[in-house]
């Protein structure tokens, strides 16, 4: 067995109202190792709006506002302004899903980093409304089954390729945006250590595998995240001031199909699909890297 | 001090007096100048204010929610379309027990666009859970932000307030106004010590899921501090008439002495009704005036001690609740239940339709005919092209 070298001190203590293998569950487990006592959450509608449980419960050793869906950016811009203006001490951390973020949350978030109020924004992406059940959101990706995306006799998939938060992230000239996941906790752990170093706007892209949502047994959500990051489906990348970096580069790839045979939400998918998915994710990592090379020699927004 | 303000600037400074941390405001046509006068303010060092420039009214409030969360006494503005846009973040600032004040400039709803002044956007809001006060000049305007954060931070209410003032008619409109000295207001009003402000290091959950056999309880609470807000009020009222000599009420009285009839109503529109009112008493008419300055917590008992005698009365509506009476009306005939005159209800000024002298004395002789002869309608549109059908 691997020890791991993330901190005992747990900010996520038991008794969470998560799913068996939560994915977001994970990721606040290890967030909250790296930023400590001085997190203070703002979390709108989201499952982490329910996972804390209801009243008087909490299983989180940091203060937690509960926000509506849409306002996570200007909630944090408040708090930031607000715990400044009394002369608090605190690392405000947006916690939201990625309907929260991608979709109904956009607009919000998007003046919180163009305003550049000092904040950590989480978009943990389980990749539809899974705390409505299964909906599909912007972050889906293409060809996933959800309850709004059937698999029926005319309709049937997602249309169109997810979101890209990050880009969109990095076009606002973030200081600092990342993704991660809790297949790689060290990697992740250091990515918010790194984003609570840095002044002003940081974005963390968390894909967080979602048991019933995606349909696989609750004991591979690991093995589901290492192989989004081993298939190129989902790269672990940080980009700092336009300087773009890839953290994981995998010595051996694997093909898509075995990441997405894995999951029931795309059972149905065509081999042709399949090839689809291969071709685009290959380029997009090559697309990856030369930006990775090209931003040596300056930032590319 | 004395000036020479718009009602936009009074608003504006009666904010700056209060001393708030955080400004978040979007602009919205006629709200404008107040916030351009509080940026004028801080960027001169004259207030010590952080503005947020959000990128809509939905996240003013949402910002200020959080910012107030942290124990910071916040401010913003809006009006009209601006404060729909909000309304889901108004019950949120309610239910929070955050004691945010507001300025809104009463502006009509589009569509059909229009920028002038009817209380239809705050009468929207009325069961937000929100105080609210309609100013009826600019030194009211001014007067009524300190009042707002005294009685909203009160510990036993807890509850935000919202300031009305109507568009252009107060807004873009200048009176000689009497600036209240920054000590004297001090004095009046303490700095914000909000009992569940959020602390690093001290974790707890604002918000959180509520299950059915406690989340009355949280409604029943929101209840009771709104009723308490009646006592605070008038001790703030008192307050202020011992620190700064202007005397404020829920409701204002004007010639109801002897009066067999009487007029109600909310805004600016009263200022108008007064000098109706002194003439047609030079010619004998029995009629007075009452002004709703509060509207929420709605002054229900002070109501029914002025109307209950009447022989009749008009309640002026700037402002329609579709499908039954004005807002006004409403709460004017639920207060006076069992013990009524005849109450009859006027639909006034909407779009900003300019409420006349004439208007209002063909009001007063419609309802010294209901006061004979017995209600002939309950509700009747004034100056209504066409008339009605």
């Amino acid at each position: 067995m691997v020890k791991t070298s993330l901190p005992r001190e747990e900010y996520l203590i038991s008794g969470h109202f998560a799913c068996p293998g939560c994915g977001a569950a994970l990721s606040m487990r290890i967030a909250l190792k790296a930023l400590g006592k001085k997190a203070v959450l703002s979390i709108p509608a989201c499952c982490w709006a329910v996972i804390p449980g209801p009243f008087p419960y909490r299983n989180l050793e940091v203060p937690l506002l509960y926000t509506a869906f849409e306002v996570t950016g200007a909630s944090v811009s408040g708090l930031s302004e607000g715990f400044k203006a009394m002369g608090e001490d605190a690392i405000v951390v947006g916690w939201a899903g990625d309907g929260g973020t991608a979709d109904i949350g956009l607009q919000s978030l998007s003046a919180a980093v163009e305003r550049g109020h000092d904040f950590i924004y989480v978009m943990y992406d389980n990749e539809a409304y899974m705390n409505t059940g299964i909906q599909r959101s912007s972050a889906t990706p293409e060809y996933a089954w959800t309850t709004t995306t059937p698999v029926g006799k005319r309709e049937f998939w997602k249309k169109g390729w997810k979101k890209d938060m990050v880009g969109i992230m990095v076009a606002h000239r973030i200081p600092y945006a990342a993704t991660a996941t809790p297949a790689f906790p060290e990697d992740m752990y250091r990515k918010f250590k790194k984003a609570a170093s840095i002044k002003g706007p940081k974005f963390i892209h968390i894909l967080s595998p979602c048991p019933p949502g995606w349909r696989f047994p609750e004991e591979k959500t690991i093995e589901v995240a290492r192989k989004a990051v081993l298939s190129k489906v989902f790269p672990l990348y940080e980009v700092e001031n336009g300087r773009w970096r890839v953290t994981f580069k995998p010595a051996r790839f694997i093909p898509v199909e075995e990441y997405l045979r894995m999951q029931g939400r795309f059972r149905y998918l065509p081999e042709d699909a399949v090839r689809y998915v291969q071709e685009t994710v290959d380029r997009e990592w090559e697309r990856l890297l030369r930006k990775e090379e090209l931003s040596k020699e300056g930032p590319i927004w | 001090m004395k000036a020479v303000l718009t009602g936009n600037e009074s608003a504006a400074w009666g904010a700056r007096l209060s001393r708030p941390k955080i400004v978040a405001a979007y602009p919205i046509t006629p709200q404008t100048t107040i916030v351009e006068k509080i940026a004028d303010f801080i960027a001169n060092g004259e207030m010590d204010a952080t503005m947020i420039h959000v990128e809509s009214e939905h996240s003013a409030m949402a910002t200020c929610i959080s910012a107030e969360a942290t124990g910071v006494r916040t401010y913003t503005a809006t009006s009209s379309q601006g404060l729909a846009l909000m309304h889901e973040m108004l019950i949120w600032a309610a239910g929070a027990r955050l004691p945010i004040v507001m300025s809104v400039v009463n502006r009509a709803f589009a569509p059909p666009w229009s920028i002038w002044s009817d209380h239809m956007d705050t009468v929207a809001e009325r069961d937000t859970g929100w105080l609210q006060f309609y100013a009826e000049n600019n030194q009211e305007t001014l007067d009524s932000v300190i009042l707002a954060y005294r009685i909203a931070e009160d510990r036993d209410v807890l509850l935000p307030a919202m300031v009305t003032e109507e568009a252009f008619i107060l807004s873009h409109t200048v009176e000689p106004v009497e600036i209240p000295d920054q000590g004297a207001v001090d004095d009046y009003l303490p700095p914000l010590d909000l009992p569940h402000r959020l602390r690093p290091g001290e974790p707890v959950g604002y918000g959180s899921l509520m299950m059915p056999d406690q989340y009355m309880e949280i409604r029943y609470r929101m209840a009771r501090a709104m009723r308490r807000a009646r006592r605070v009020e008038e001790k703030a009222y008192e307050d202020f008439w011992d620190t700064f000599g202007r005397l404020y009420a829920p409701v204002e009285e004007y010639k109801m002495d002897g009066a067999d009839v009487a007029l109600v109503i909310m805004g600016s529109i009263a200022s108008t009704a007064k000098d109706v009112v002194d003439s047609l008493r030079e010619r004998g008419r029995k009629v007075g005036l009452l002004r709703i300055r509060t509207f929420r917590p709605f002054p229900a008992e002070e109501v029914r001690k002025a109307l209950s005698s009447m022989d009749a009365v008009a309640v002026l509506d700037r402002s329609y609740t579709f499908g039954h009476l004005g807002a006004l009306a409403t709460e004017v005939r639920s207060a006076l239940y069992g013990s009524s005159p005849p109450i009859k209800n006027y639909i006034v000024g909407l779009g900003g339709r300019d409420v006349r002298v004439r208007d209002l004395e063909w009001i007063v002789s419609d309802i010294e005919k209901v006061a004979k002869e017995g209600l002939d309608r309950e509700i009747t549109w004034v100056n209504l092209r066409g008339g009605e059908e």
